[in-house]
Protein backbone atom coordinates (compact mmCIF):
# COMPACT_ATOMS: atom_id res chain seq x y z
CA UNK A 1 0.00 0.00 0.00
CA UNK A 2 1.37 3.34 -1.15
CA UNK A 3 1.84 5.52 1.38
CA UNK A 4 -0.29 8.43 2.29
CA UNK A 5 -0.19 11.73 -0.08
CA UNK A 6 0.02 15.00 2.20
CA UNK A 7 1.32 18.44 1.80
CA UNK A 8 0.43 21.96 3.09
CA UNK A 9 -0.90 23.40 -0.09
CA UNK A 10 -2.36 22.05 -3.23
CA UNK A 11 -2.04 24.42 -6.28
CA UNK A 12 -4.29 23.48 -9.15
CA UNK A 13 -3.09 24.93 -12.31
CA UNK A 14 0.10 25.29 -13.54
CA UNK A 15 -0.30 28.72 -16.13
CA UNK A 16 1.27 31.89 -14.84
CA UNK A 17 -1.02 32.21 -11.82
CA UNK A 18 -0.38 28.99 -10.58
CA UNK A 19 3.57 28.98 -11.24
CA UNK A 20 3.58 32.45 -9.35
CA UNK A 21 1.58 31.28 -6.29
CA UNK A 22 3.25 28.16 -6.01
CA UNK A 23 6.57 29.78 -5.96
CA UNK A 24 5.82 32.50 -3.20
CA UNK A 25 4.12 30.03 -1.19
CA UNK A 26 7.27 27.40 -1.46
CA UNK A 27 9.46 30.13 -0.83
CA UNK A 28 6.96 31.13 2.42
CA UNK A 29 8.46 27.46 3.74
CA UNK A 30 5.23 25.53 2.74
CA UNK A 31 5.35 22.32 1.39
CA UNK A 32 3.34 22.84 -2.06
CA UNK A 33 2.22 20.77 -4.68
CA UNK A 34 1.14 22.16 -8.43
CA UNK A 35 -1.29 20.04 -10.48
CA UNK A 36 -2.37 20.37 -13.83
CA UNK A 37 -4.80 18.64 -16.06
CA UNK A 38 -2.37 19.03 -18.81
CA UNK A 39 1.09 20.60 -19.28
CA UNK A 40 3.04 23.88 -18.01
CA UNK A 41 1.25 26.84 -19.48
CA UNK A 42 -1.43 25.21 -21.38
CA UNK A 43 -4.27 27.05 -21.48
CA UNK A 44 -4.57 30.42 -21.36
CA UNK A 45 -0.67 31.52 -20.48
CA UNK A 46 0.25 29.54 -23.66
CA UNK A 47 -2.42 31.67 -25.99
CA UNK A 48 -1.81 35.28 -24.57
CA UNK A 49 0.92 38.14 -25.41
CA UNK A 50 3.26 38.49 -22.25
CA UNK A 51 1.97 41.82 -20.87
CA UNK A 52 2.88 43.66 -17.77
CA UNK A 53 0.71 46.43 -17.93
CA UNK A 54 -0.52 49.49 -15.97
CA UNK A 55 -1.28 51.83 -18.58
CA UNK A 56 -4.76 50.27 -19.09
CA UNK A 57 -5.97 50.35 -15.21
CA UNK A 58 -8.01 53.10 -13.74
CA UNK A 59 -7.35 54.14 -10.21
CA UNK A 60 -8.61 51.04 -8.04
CA UNK A 61 -8.02 47.43 -6.64
CA UNK A 62 -6.60 46.04 -10.15
CA UNK A 63 -3.83 48.79 -10.48
CA UNK A 64 -2.75 48.40 -6.80
CA UNK A 65 -2.32 44.87 -8.13
CA UNK A 66 -0.22 45.68 -11.30
CA UNK A 67 1.89 48.42 -9.27
CA UNK A 68 2.69 45.14 -6.81
CA UNK A 69 3.10 43.31 -9.34
CA UNK A 70 5.64 45.44 -11.41
CA UNK A 71 7.51 46.03 -8.74
CA UNK A 72 7.48 41.89 -8.12
CA UNK A 73 8.56 41.41 -11.75
CA UNK A 74 11.22 43.63 -11.68
CA UNK A 75 12.31 41.83 -8.38
CA UNK A 76 12.15 38.33 -10.13
CA UNK A 77 13.76 39.70 -13.29
CA UNK A 78 17.13 40.46 -11.49
CA UNK A 79 17.05 37.17 -9.93
CA UNK A 80 19.56 35.76 -11.11
CA UNK A 81 19.51 34.02 -14.76
CA UNK A 82 15.50 34.73 -14.95
CA UNK A 83 15.12 38.00 -16.93
CA UNK A 84 16.85 36.84 -19.92
CA UNK A 85 15.22 33.06 -20.00
CA UNK A 86 11.87 34.83 -19.70
CA UNK A 87 12.58 37.94 -22.32
CA UNK A 88 11.31 40.33 -20.11
CA UNK A 89 11.77 43.90 -21.43
CA UNK A 90 11.19 46.72 -19.23
CA UNK A 91 10.45 48.76 -22.76
CA UNK A 92 7.40 50.78 -21.85
CA UNK A 93 4.22 51.17 -23.24
CA UNK A 94 2.54 53.85 -25.42
CA UNK A 95 -1.07 54.63 -25.93
CA UNK A 96 -1.68 56.96 -28.75
CA UNK A 97 -5.17 59.02 -29.46
CA UNK A 98 -6.29 59.81 -33.25
CA UNK A 99 -8.23 62.98 -32.48
CA UNK A 100 -7.91 66.46 -30.18
CA UNK A 101 -11.11 64.67 -28.52
CA UNK A 102 -9.53 61.11 -28.10
CA UNK A 103 -6.55 63.07 -26.60
CA UNK A 104 -7.99 64.90 -23.98
CA UNK A 105 -9.64 61.96 -22.11
CA UNK A 106 -6.69 60.15 -22.38
CA UNK A 107 -4.60 63.07 -20.97
CA UNK A 108 -7.55 63.41 -17.89
CA UNK A 109 -6.99 59.24 -17.90
CA UNK A 110 -3.29 59.70 -17.26
CA UNK A 111 -3.50 62.29 -15.02
CA UNK A 112 -5.87 60.19 -12.71
CA UNK A 113 -3.42 57.37 -13.32
CA UNK A 114 -0.47 59.80 -11.84
CA UNK A 115 -2.34 60.48 -8.93
CA UNK A 116 -2.40 56.68 -7.98
CA UNK A 117 1.54 56.01 -8.11
CA UNK A 118 0.97 55.44 -12.17
CA UNK A 119 4.41 57.49 -14.01
CA UNK A 120 2.78 58.54 -16.97
CA UNK A 121 3.86 61.26 -19.73
CA UNK A 122 2.22 63.02 -21.58
CA UNK A 123 3.65 63.15 -25.09
CA UNK A 124 2.89 65.29 -28.67
CA UNK A 125 2.82 64.06 -32.24
CA UNK A 126 6.62 65.54 -32.36
CA UNK A 127 7.86 63.43 -30.03
CA UNK A 128 5.59 60.33 -30.41
CA UNK A 129 6.99 59.83 -34.09
CA UNK A 130 10.79 59.83 -32.58
CA UNK A 131 9.71 57.51 -29.68
CA UNK A 132 7.99 55.05 -33.09
CA UNK A 133 9.32 56.28 -35.83
CA UNK A 134 6.68 53.96 -38.21
CA UNK A 135 3.80 55.21 -35.90
CA UNK A 136 1.32 56.64 -38.91
CA UNK A 137 1.71 60.57 -39.02
CA UNK A 138 -1.28 62.45 -37.80
CA UNK A 139 -2.01 61.19 -34.45
CA UNK A 140 -3.12 64.21 -32.11
CA UNK A 141 -0.49 62.06 -29.94
CA UNK A 142 -0.18 60.05 -26.95
CA UNK A 143 0.63 59.20 -23.46
CA UNK A 144 4.33 57.14 -22.53
CA UNK A 145 4.24 54.40 -19.71
CA UNK A 146 7.67 53.59 -18.54
CA UNK A 147 7.11 51.20 -16.02
CA UNK A 148 4.87 48.68 -18.55
CA UNK A 149 6.73 45.62 -19.65
CA UNK A 150 6.86 42.46 -21.50
CA UNK A 151 7.98 38.64 -20.83
CA UNK A 152 7.20 35.86 -23.03
CA UNK A 153 4.46 33.91 -21.07
CA UNK A 154 4.78 30.28 -21.66
CA UNK A 155 8.46 30.31 -20.64
CA UNK A 156 7.75 33.01 -17.93
CA UNK A 157 5.46 30.35 -16.33
CA UNK A 158 8.15 27.26 -17.07
CA UNK A 159 10.79 29.16 -15.61
CA UNK A 160 8.85 31.04 -12.68
CA UNK A 161 7.71 26.52 -11.98
CA UNK A 162 11.42 25.50 -12.23
CA UNK A 163 12.01 28.51 -9.65
CA UNK A 164 9.34 27.37 -7.78
CA UNK A 165 10.84 23.51 -7.46
CA UNK A 166 14.04 24.54 -6.52
CA UNK A 167 12.39 26.45 -3.47
CA UNK A 168 10.80 22.67 -2.48
CA UNK A 169 7.58 22.51 -4.72
CA UNK A 170 6.45 19.53 -6.71
CA UNK A 171 5.21 19.33 -9.59
CA UNK A 172 2.65 16.95 -11.52
CA UNK A 173 1.27 17.87 -15.25
CA UNK A 174 -1.21 15.04 -16.73
CA UNK A 175 -2.79 14.97 -13.35
CA UNK A 176 -6.90 15.87 -13.08
CA UNK A 177 -8.03 17.20 -10.28
CA UNK A 178 -11.59 15.52 -10.10
CA UNK A 179 -12.86 16.19 -6.37
CA UNK A 180 -12.10 18.82 -3.99
CA UNK A 181 -11.72 16.77 0.05
CA UNK A 182 -14.26 18.75 1.70
CA UNK A 183 -15.30 17.64 5.95
CA UNK A 184 -19.07 18.02 7.06
CA UNK A 185 -18.28 21.58 7.81
CA UNK A 186 -17.70 22.12 4.43
CA UNK A 187 -13.53 22.81 4.95
CA UNK A 188 -10.88 21.75 2.80
CA UNK A 189 -9.03 18.31 3.17
CA UNK A 190 -7.52 17.97 -0.02
CA UNK A 191 -7.94 16.71 -3.49
CA UNK A 192 -8.78 13.39 -5.10
CA UNK A 193 -6.97 12.95 -8.58
CA UNK A 194 -7.27 11.19 -11.77
CA UNK A 195 -3.68 9.74 -11.63
CA UNK A 196 -2.41 9.81 -8.17
CA UNK A 197 -5.42 9.21 -5.64
CA UNK A 198 -5.82 11.30 -2.69
CA UNK A 199 -3.89 14.31 -1.69
CA UNK A 200 -4.62 15.53 1.46
CA UNK A 201 -3.44 19.02 2.44
CA UNK A 202 -5.18 21.71 4.73
CA UNK A 203 -5.16 24.56 1.81
CA UNK A 204 -6.47 24.29 -1.63
CA UNK A 205 -5.40 27.30 -4.35
CA UNK A 206 -7.21 27.69 -7.18
CA UNK A 207 -5.06 29.11 -10.35
CA UNK A 208 -7.27 27.32 -12.61
CA UNK A 209 -7.84 30.63 -14.43
CA UNK A 210 -10.46 30.63 -17.20
CA UNK A 211 -11.50 27.20 -15.64
CA UNK A 212 -11.52 28.47 -12.53
CA UNK A 213 -15.31 28.08 -12.12
CA UNK A 214 -15.51 24.48 -12.53
CA UNK A 215 -12.55 24.01 -9.86
CA UNK A 216 -14.78 26.24 -7.46
CA UNK A 217 -17.88 24.08 -8.28
CA UNK A 218 -15.49 21.15 -6.67
CA UNK A 219 -15.70 22.98 -3.68
CA UNK A 220 -19.66 23.35 -3.62
CA UNK A 221 -18.84 26.98 -4.20
CA UNK A 222 -19.55 29.35 -7.05
CA UNK A 223 -17.36 31.80 -9.02
CA UNK A 224 -18.32 33.32 -12.44
CA UNK A 225 -15.44 33.45 -14.35
CA UNK A 226 -16.28 32.87 -18.00
CA UNK A 227 -14.38 32.53 -20.92
CA UNK A 228 -13.73 35.50 -23.13
CA UNK A 229 -11.91 34.78 -26.31
CA UNK A 230 -9.64 36.30 -27.72
CA UNK A 231 -7.41 36.29 -31.04
CA UNK A 232 -3.65 37.38 -31.75
CA UNK A 233 -1.56 37.32 -34.85
CA UNK A 234 2.15 37.13 -34.97
CA UNK A 235 3.77 38.50 -38.16
CA UNK A 236 7.20 37.62 -39.91
CA UNK A 237 10.55 38.33 -37.77
CA UNK A 238 10.85 42.37 -38.45
CA UNK A 239 14.48 44.06 -37.72
CA UNK A 240 15.12 44.86 -34.27
CA UNK A 241 13.69 48.66 -33.42
CA UNK A 242 11.33 48.43 -35.68
CA UNK A 243 8.29 49.01 -33.09
CA UNK A 244 9.99 49.81 -29.86
CA UNK A 245 7.43 49.97 -27.27
CA UNK A 246 3.78 48.29 -26.51
CA UNK A 247 1.68 50.37 -28.67
CA UNK A 248 -2.15 50.20 -28.59
CA UNK A 249 -4.69 52.87 -29.40
CA UNK A 250 -6.59 54.32 -26.53
CA UNK A 251 -9.93 52.65 -27.56
CA UNK A 252 -8.53 49.52 -25.82
CA UNK A 253 -9.20 50.94 -22.38
CA UNK A 254 -12.80 50.79 -23.11
CA UNK A 255 -12.58 47.67 -24.71
CA UNK A 256 -11.29 45.72 -21.52
CA UNK A 257 -13.76 47.48 -19.27
CA UNK A 258 -16.60 46.47 -21.70
CA UNK A 259 -19.12 44.28 -20.49
CA UNK A 260 -20.78 43.25 -23.61
CA UNK A 261 -20.23 40.16 -25.05
CA UNK A 262 -20.17 40.90 -28.37
CA UNK A 263 -16.64 41.87 -30.79
CA UNK A 264 -14.55 44.38 -29.12
CA UNK A 265 -11.13 44.92 -30.79
CA UNK A 266 -8.41 47.47 -30.80
CA UNK A 267 -4.77 47.27 -32.27
CA UNK A 268 -2.17 46.32 -29.23
CA UNK A 269 1.39 45.99 -31.29
CA UNK A 270 4.15 45.01 -29.86
CA UNK A 271 7.93 43.33 -30.98
CA UNK A 272 9.00 40.04 -29.30
CA UNK A 273 12.69 39.06 -28.50
CA UNK A 274 12.59 36.18 -31.38
CA UNK A 275 11.61 39.41 -33.94
CA UNK A 276 7.65 38.77 -34.70
CA UNK A 277 5.51 41.30 -33.97
CA UNK A 278 2.33 40.48 -31.93
CA UNK A 279 -0.92 42.00 -33.22
CA UNK A 280 -3.99 41.83 -30.67
CA UNK A 281 -6.47 42.15 -29.03
CA UNK A 282 -9.70 40.92 -29.69
CA UNK A 283 -12.41 40.20 -26.81
CA UNK A 284 -15.61 38.21 -26.89
CA UNK A 285 -17.67 36.55 -25.42
CA UNK A 286 -18.66 33.25 -27.11
CA UNK A 287 -18.33 30.06 -24.82
CA UNK A 288 -15.15 28.19 -25.46
CA UNK A 289 -16.05 28.51 -28.89
CA UNK A 290 -12.44 27.29 -30.77
CA UNK A 291 -13.40 28.37 -34.72
CA UNK A 292 -10.69 30.85 -36.08
CA UNK A 293 -12.62 33.45 -37.12
CA UNK A 294 -11.00 35.24 -40.26
CA UNK A 295 -12.93 38.49 -40.12
CA UNK A 296 -11.66 39.24 -36.31
CA UNK A 297 -7.93 38.54 -37.34
CA UNK A 298 -8.77 40.96 -40.71
CA UNK A 299 -10.52 43.65 -38.25
CA UNK A 300 -7.04 43.33 -35.79
CA UNK A 301 -4.60 43.42 -39.12
CA UNK A 302 -6.58 46.62 -40.45
CA UNK A 303 -6.46 48.60 -37.17
CA UNK A 304 -2.60 47.29 -36.20
CA UNK A 305 -2.23 48.75 -40.54
CA UNK A 306 -3.79 51.98 -38.98
CA UNK A 307 -1.28 52.60 -36.12
CA UNK A 308 1.94 51.12 -38.10
CA UNK A 309 1.29 51.86 -42.28
CA UNK A 310 4.36 49.85 -43.10
CA UNK A 311 2.67 46.54 -41.52
CA UNK A 312 0.68 46.94 -44.55
CA UNK A 313 4.18 45.03 -46.25
CA UNK A 314 4.38 42.53 -43.89
CA UNK A 315 3.04 39.02 -43.70
CA UNK A 316 1.05 37.33 -40.53
CA UNK A 317 2.65 33.84 -40.09
CA UNK A 318 -0.05 32.77 -38.07
CA UNK A 319 -2.32 33.74 -35.46
CA UNK A 320 -3.78 31.99 -32.46
CA UNK A 321 -6.64 32.66 -29.80
CA UNK A 322 -6.84 31.96 -26.21
CA UNK A 323 -9.50 32.42 -23.42
CA UNK A 324 -9.25 34.90 -20.88
CA UNK A 325 -10.76 34.64 -17.42
CA UNK A 326 -13.51 37.18 -17.42
CA UNK A 327 -15.31 38.35 -14.21
CA UNK A 328 -18.33 39.93 -14.17
CA UNK A 329 -16.74 42.85 -12.28
CA UNK A 330 -13.31 42.92 -14.19
CA UNK A 331 -11.51 41.72 -10.95
CA UNK A 332 -9.64 39.02 -10.14
CA UNK A 333 -10.88 36.29 -7.36
CA UNK A 334 -7.77 36.72 -4.93
CA UNK A 335 -7.79 35.59 -1.60
CA UNK A 336 -9.04 33.01 1.21
CA UNK A 337 -12.83 31.36 0.56
CA UNK A 338 -14.93 31.76 3.47
CA UNK A 339 -17.78 29.61 2.00
CA UNK A 340 -15.25 26.82 2.12
CA UNK A 341 -12.46 27.32 4.71
CA UNK A 342 -9.16 26.20 3.71
CA UNK A 343 -10.11 27.17 -0.10
CA UNK A 344 -8.43 29.79 -1.94
CA UNK A 345 -8.58 31.69 -4.94
CA UNK A 346 -6.26 32.47 -7.58
CA UNK A 347 -7.77 33.45 -10.78
CA UNK A 348 -10.42 35.81 -13.03
CA UNK A 349 -7.41 38.01 -14.19
CA UNK A 350 -8.76 38.35 -17.25
CA UNK A 351 -6.12 39.23 -19.89
CA UNK A 352 -3.53 40.74 -17.36
CA UNK A 353 -2.83 37.16 -15.60
CA UNK A 354 1.08 37.41 -16.50
CA UNK A 355 0.78 40.77 -14.97
CA UNK A 356 -0.69 40.42 -12.23
CA UNK A 357 0.28 36.73 -11.82
CA UNK A 358 3.19 37.84 -9.38
CA UNK A 359 1.25 40.40 -7.06
CA UNK A 360 -1.26 37.36 -6.85
CA UNK A 361 1.18 34.68 -5.60
CA UNK A 362 2.53 37.01 -3.67
CA UNK A 363 -0.53 37.91 -1.48
CA UNK A 364 -1.78 34.53 -1.63
CA UNK A 365 1.40 33.01 0.48
CA UNK A 366 0.86 36.09 2.59
CA UNK A 367 -2.63 34.75 3.37
CA UNK A 368 -2.11 31.41 3.99
CA UNK A 369 1.14 31.91 6.31
CA UNK A 370 -0.67 33.98 8.56
CA UNK A 371 0.70 37.45 7.58
CA UNK A 372 -1.47 40.72 7.00
CA UNK A 373 -2.01 40.98 3.31
CA UNK A 374 0.35 43.80 1.72
CA UNK A 375 -2.82 45.03 -0.36
CA UNK A 376 -6.69 44.76 0.84
CA UNK A 377 -7.74 41.95 -0.63
CA UNK A 378 -11.72 42.65 0.06
CA UNK A 379 -12.17 44.11 -3.45
CA UNK A 380 -11.21 40.64 -4.07
CA UNK A 381 -13.05 38.65 -2.11
CA UNK A 382 -14.04 35.54 -4.03
CA UNK A 383 -17.96 35.36 -2.52
CA UNK A 384 -18.26 39.05 -3.52
CA UNK A 385 -21.07 38.06 -6.31
CA UNK A 386 -23.29 36.37 -3.41
CA UNK A 387 -24.78 39.84 -2.70
CA UNK A 388 -25.85 40.46 -5.84
CA UNK A 389 -27.90 37.24 -5.70
CA UNK A 390 -26.25 35.01 -8.26
CA UNK B 1 25.76 17.56 -67.79
CA UNK B 2 22.38 16.58 -68.48
CA UNK B 3 20.40 18.13 -66.15
CA UNK B 4 18.14 16.14 -64.48
CA UNK B 5 14.14 16.56 -63.76
CA UNK B 6 11.13 14.16 -62.86
CA UNK B 7 9.69 15.31 -65.78
CA UNK B 8 9.90 12.45 -67.84
CA UNK B 9 9.21 10.12 -64.95
CA UNK B 10 6.02 12.05 -64.36
CA UNK B 11 4.93 12.30 -67.92
CA UNK B 12 4.52 15.72 -68.00
CA UNK B 13 4.22 17.90 -71.05
CA UNK B 14 4.87 20.91 -69.54
CA UNK B 15 3.99 24.75 -71.86
CA UNK B 16 7.07 26.62 -73.23
CA UNK B 17 9.67 27.64 -71.25
CA UNK B 18 10.52 31.49 -69.91
CA UNK B 19 12.84 32.95 -67.74
CA UNK B 20 13.36 34.56 -64.43
CA UNK B 21 16.08 36.18 -62.81
CA UNK B 22 18.03 34.79 -59.70
CA UNK B 23 20.10 37.66 -57.99
CA UNK B 24 20.33 39.25 -61.36
CA UNK B 25 20.85 35.76 -63.45
CA UNK B 26 18.39 35.20 -66.06
CA UNK B 27 17.45 31.24 -65.52
CA UNK B 28 15.34 29.15 -67.38
CA UNK B 29 11.95 28.39 -65.81
CA UNK B 30 9.05 25.99 -66.75
CA UNK B 31 5.05 26.57 -66.27
CA UNK B 32 3.76 25.38 -63.04
CA UNK B 33 7.26 25.37 -61.08
CA UNK B 34 8.02 26.66 -57.58
CA UNK B 35 10.96 28.92 -56.67
CA UNK B 36 12.30 26.30 -55.24
CA UNK B 37 11.87 23.89 -58.48
CA UNK B 38 13.58 26.19 -60.30
CA UNK B 39 16.69 27.24 -58.09
CA UNK B 40 16.99 23.32 -57.57
CA UNK B 41 17.05 22.87 -61.49
CA UNK B 42 19.81 25.64 -61.54
CA UNK B 43 22.08 23.71 -59.24
CA UNK B 44 21.27 26.54 -56.03
CA UNK B 45 20.25 24.86 -53.14
CA UNK B 46 20.46 27.53 -50.41
CA UNK B 47 19.42 31.14 -50.83
CA UNK B 48 18.79 32.50 -47.53
CA UNK B 49 20.99 33.34 -44.34
CA UNK B 50 19.44 32.79 -41.13
CA UNK B 51 19.04 36.44 -38.74
CA UNK B 52 20.88 35.17 -36.47
CA UNK B 53 23.84 33.07 -37.10
CA UNK B 54 23.93 34.01 -41.15
CA UNK B 55 23.75 29.57 -41.00
CA UNK B 56 22.80 28.93 -44.46
CA UNK B 57 18.74 27.81 -45.52
CA UNK B 58 17.13 26.42 -48.37
CA UNK B 59 14.65 23.46 -48.76
CA UNK B 60 13.36 21.69 -45.63
CA UNK B 61 9.82 20.38 -45.39
CA UNK B 62 9.15 21.58 -48.79
CA UNK B 63 5.32 21.59 -48.07
CA UNK B 64 5.01 25.45 -46.64
CA UNK B 65 5.08 24.18 -42.71
CA UNK B 66 8.65 24.92 -42.10
CA UNK B 67 9.38 29.03 -43.15
CA UNK B 68 13.19 27.55 -43.77
CA UNK B 69 13.16 28.47 -47.45
CA UNK B 70 11.90 31.83 -47.42
CA UNK B 71 13.27 34.26 -50.68
CA UNK B 72 12.52 37.63 -51.92
CA UNK B 73 9.61 37.97 -55.02
CA UNK B 74 9.67 40.49 -56.96
CA UNK B 75 10.63 42.53 -54.18
CA UNK B 76 8.10 41.13 -51.64
CA UNK B 77 10.90 39.38 -48.74
CA UNK B 78 9.96 35.87 -46.89
CA UNK B 79 8.08 33.89 -49.91
CA UNK B 80 8.14 30.41 -49.58
CA UNK B 81 9.93 29.36 -51.97
CA UNK B 82 8.18 25.58 -52.14
CA UNK B 83 4.88 27.35 -52.49
CA UNK B 84 5.39 30.37 -54.46
CA UNK B 85 4.59 29.54 -58.04
CA UNK B 86 7.07 31.42 -61.27
CA UNK B 87 6.09 33.53 -63.60
CA UNK B 88 7.81 34.89 -66.42
CA UNK B 89 9.98 37.57 -65.63
CA UNK B 90 10.26 36.99 -62.05
CA UNK B 91 13.07 38.87 -59.68
CA UNK B 92 13.68 36.42 -57.39
CA UNK B 93 16.69 37.47 -55.02
CA UNK B 94 18.38 35.76 -52.15
CA UNK B 95 17.72 36.85 -48.59
CA UNK B 96 19.86 37.92 -45.72
CA UNK B 97 18.45 37.66 -42.22
CA UNK B 98 14.85 39.28 -41.88
CA UNK B 99 14.08 40.42 -45.67
CA UNK B 100 13.30 43.94 -44.11
CA UNK B 101 16.31 45.69 -44.18
CA UNK B 102 14.07 49.25 -45.03
CA UNK B 103 12.78 48.56 -41.40
CA UNK B 104 14.20 49.27 -38.05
Amino acid sequence: MSKRLTCDVVVIGAGMVGAACALYLARAGLATLVLDRGPVAGGTTGAGEGNLLVSDKEPGPELDLALLSTRLWYDLAAEPGMGGSVEFEAKGGIVVASDAAGMAALTAFAAGQRAAGVEAEVVDAGRLAELEPHLTPGLAGGVRYPQDCQVMPSLAAAQVVRAARRAGAELRTGTAVTDILCAPDGSVRGVRTAGHGDIHAPAVVNAAGTWGAEVAALAGVTLPVLPRRGFVLVTEPLPPGTVRHKVYAADYVADVASGDAGLQSSAVVESTAAGPVLIGASRERVGFDRTFSLPVVRRLAAQATALFPMLAGVHAMRGYLGFRPYMPDHLPAVGADPRAPGLYHACGHEGAGIGLAVGTGHLIAQSLTGRRPELDLAPFRPDRFEEDGQ
Amino acid sequence: MRQRTPLELAGAHPGPPFTVTVDGHETAALPGQTVAAVLWSAGITSWRSTRGSGAPRGVFCGIGVCFDCLVTVNDRPNQRACLVQVASGDAIRTQEGVGHDGLG
